[in-house]
């Protein structure tokens, strides 16, 4: 790993010039949503980063996470990490098969023991080792094989996060959540079904930057896209202040863009950056294109009351009233925002 | 050139988040005349309804300078009708939008030479002579 370029020094190879290095730098502040005054720490730390190794594991998963983190919005600056990183084993991306594979993979391990990055998405059936393996190893064997050299372990998407649909009710195979076997490694959850692409690499670029996990919350996400729920961000949170509220898909309200609450959206519960960062090259989001949250960064989303139902009738149990979770939402908003103001004190030095 | 009508966000069909950017923006140039302190709004972080981003763009509206950099693709530098703010957008090698800022200051930094490009066109200058 010490032979590995710095990024300052890939950045210079590629006859990028200071302004655009400080371009970089700001563009990353705003992936990292930290504050522009943190630039300087940013382009500091970068420029003497260097390539991390990055091992890719998929196990009970449908390749969502991995065509969402492909399909990403800003190719130039994922380009640009995914230069300064390492992907020395991905089953979807890597040209090696077979033996070979596994034997890159081993290879990454040893020569970056105690360094190197494990990426899972997919949950992990203890239920019978055979319902899933690679290369004939199952896959619990074959995460505490590889995270046993690593510096941090990723768990990518719902189901490594929490065991995803795999783990919804009744679970056949006894899926779990990386977390639930990796107890002495640092796991950051970046859960969604599947989850934004910038938020993926803004993980990888956080290491990257500053060669240290992000803030985490109580699930293990990073506080910087989880710190505050989709509800806060909302463009259409003032008509919920307001009352205003689509009652069916297709009424008066739906049609003005009015809030969805009523017809089943998970925004206020739900801790996620869609909102903002949105979807698409940034197009939209669903409540942009009219369609409730679902809440699938939240731990069983799949098992949490019916999709339409709203917060007030199934996520609080029976006979909950609106205005109970009217409360409740403007509840969770006031400590989301307690909690981003922390986050900001830390990085500026300020109270 | 400046009325209290223009900024005043609109009614329907926006969703009222423009106003509270004019506001802050407001403040920020309070502060630069004040302190000499600038403020930079990254505006990736904050909501907008359909047709609000360009609702704002279009009432800070272009200015007497703008400025076109090309590193790592474009970005367009412009001061806005109301001196002293700033809108800086850039994009990647595709043409896509990576950042999209608001800056309050007398001159955003990525339109000074830096020292580091300085130096290396300095090299480059002396190799003429060779």
């Amino acid at each position: 790993m010490k032979n590995r370029p710095t990024v300052g020094e890939i950045l210079q190879a590629k006859g990028v010039s200071r302004r655009g290095f400080l371009k970089y730098c700001a563009t990353t502040a705003s992936i990292l949503a930290l504050p522009p005054s943190m630039i300087p720490r940013i382009a500091a730390a970068i420029e003497n980063t260097r390539r991390p190794s990055v091992i890719w594991l998929s196990f009970q998963e449908c390749t969502g996470c991995t065509e969402s983190l492909t399909r990403s919005a800003a190719p130039t600056v994922e380009g640009l990490i995914f230069d300064a990183i390492s992907l020395d084993y991905h089953h979807t991306l890597q040209a090696a098969a077979g033996e070979q594979a596994e034997a890159a993979r081993h290879a990454a391990m040893e020569e970056n023991d105690g360094g190197y990055l494990v990426l899972v998405d997919g949950s992990i059936p203890l239920g019978n080792p055979g319902f899933s393996t690679i290369a004939g190893i199952s896959n619990v064997e074959m995460l505490k094989e590889t995270v046993a050299g690593a510096a941090a372990v990723v768990a990518i998407g719902s189901c490594a996060a929490f065991g995803g649909i795999p783990g919804a009710d009744p679970n056949p195979t006894g899926a779990v959540s990386v977390m639930d076997l990796v107890k002495d490694k640092p796991v950051i959850n970046v859960p969604g079904c599947p989850p934004i692409p910038m938020v993926m690499t803004a993980v990888l670029t956080h290491f990257l930057t500053f060669g240290t996990i992000p803030d985490l919350d109580k699930h293990g996400r990073p506080m910087t896209f989880f710190g505050t729920t989709i509800h806060d961000r909302c463009y259409r949170r003032p008509f919920y202040e307001q009352g205003k509220f689509a009652k069916t898909f297709d009424d008066e309200g739906a049609k003005a863009g009015w809030c969805l609450f009523k017809l089943g959206c998970k925004g206020p519960t739900t801790y996620n950056a869609c909102a903002t960062t949105k979807w698409n090259s940034g197009t939209s989001f669903p409540i942009e294109a009219g369609h409730p949250c679902l809440g699938c960064s939240e731990p069983n989303f799949w098992d949490r009351g019916g999709f339409y139902e709203p917060l007030s009738t199934g996520h609080f149990g029976s006979g909950e009233k609106l205005a109970g979770a009217a409360v409740a939402g403007v509840a969770l908003g006031v400590a989301a925002a307690a909690a981003g103001r922390r986050r900001q004190a830390k990085f500026t030095g300020e109270g | 050139m400046t009325t209290q009508q223009e900024v005043q966000a609109p009614a329907s069909p926006f969703h009222g988040n423009v106003r509270p950017i004019l506001n802050e923006v407001k403040h920020a140039l309070d502060k630069l005349l004040e302190t000499d302190i600038p403020t930079t709004i990254d505006l990736a972080s904050l909501p907008f309804g359909p047709g609000e981003l360009e609702y704002l763009e279009a009432t800070l509206g272009t200015g007497e300078l703008s400025a076109r950099l090309d590193a790592l693709g474009s970005s367009r530098i412009r001061e806005t009708i109301y001196p002293g703010v700033w809108w800086v957008e850039h994009r990647n090698a595709f043409d896509e939008i990576v950042g999209r800022y608001i800056e309050i200051t007398r001159s955003p930094e990525i339109l000074s030479s830096q020292d580091a490009d300085i130096a290396a066109g300095r090299a480059r200058l002396e190799n003429q002579f060779e």
